[in-house]
């Protein structure tokens, strides 16, 4: 069997992963990728410790989770259509209207 | 080694290899899009072994059967071409990676080297539907009632904003 530690290494490691994607990727699309990996990661841990600990909670947040990543990509790519329709670009260097 | 324990690592190791991927792909963002679609399935796998199976189902249904096919109708929508650094960032994206990785890597050291005690056997059917199931509407039923309305909110919220024009 598997220990614990073991799987929130693994956790660890993806969440850091989506952290460096989040942090130094320009493509919008890829940052909202490395969002997904961040939920992903955490959903694991959710998981292994329901597992460990014998109760249904953790799995039932992971319910939650999916749900509410799946509405916020839909409404982060509709962001990102209506933006690209307007300017053109889908690059962070390039979105500096709010600036002050 | 256990059959478990030997195919959680090699899932483990395929699901940070395919994240490398996603997040290290600069030239080619569908190929990022199905690296992470690779994640998504080796982490199912693994919920499988966690004794969590509706997860891992539901995991497949809406992460990688939805979400990231989402992802991929924006991508061949805006027909976006590839991406690149900003010019005279790269040293300091490689280095603020490593910084991070290295603080990561003494953490995980550091975690490793207390080991906890081993759990008890599970009850039978625990992570199936039925179990989950009952959890969710007895327990649980208030927060799917908000989920529906979170849902509903995004509905609407992603209709008005990539409509062409509101009148």
């Amino acid at each position: 069997m598997v220990p614990l530690e073991h799987v929130i290494g693994l956790s660890a490691i993806l969440f850091t992963i989506g952290v460096i994607g989040v942090a130094t990727r320009r493509n919008l699309i890829i940052v909202m990728m490395s969002i997904e990996l961040m939920l992903n990661a955490v959903n694991l841990s959710f998981v292994a410790f329901s597992r460990f600990l014998h109760s249904l909670d953790g799995q039932v947040f992971v319910f939650f989770v999916m749900t509410v990543a799946a509405a916020e990509v839909a409404v982060g790519l509709a962001i990102i259509i209506a933006l690209f329709r307007n300017v053109e670009t889908v690059y962070v260097d390039e979105l500096h209207l709010l600036k002050g | 080694m256990s059959v478990v324990a030997f195919l959680f690592y090699l899932l483990g190791a395929l699901a940070v290899l395919s994240a490398l991927g996603m997040v290290m792909n600069v030239r080619n963002t569908v190929a990022a899009a199905l690296s992470l679609v690779v994640t998504m399935i080796s982490l199912a796998a693994i919920y499988v072994l966690m004794e969590a199976h509706l997860v891992a189902v539901i995991q497949i249904m809406v992460y990688a059967g939805a979400i990231v096919v989402l992802f991929l109708f924006v991508v061949m929508l805006l027909n976006l071409r590839e991406d690149a650094f900003a010019p005279g960032r790269q040293w300091l994206v490689k280095s603020g990676a490593a910084l991070v990785g290295l603080l990561v890597g003494a953490q995980l050291v550091r975690l490793l080297s207390s080991p906890l005690p081993a759990p008890p056997a599970l009850p039978a059917g625990f992570g199936g539907y039925r179990m989950l199931g009952l959890s969710l509407y007895t327990d649980y039923v208030l927060l799917v009632e908000m989920a529906s309305l979170v849902l509903l909110a995004s509905i609407v919220g992603a209709l008005i904003l990539a409509k062409r024009k509101v009148d």
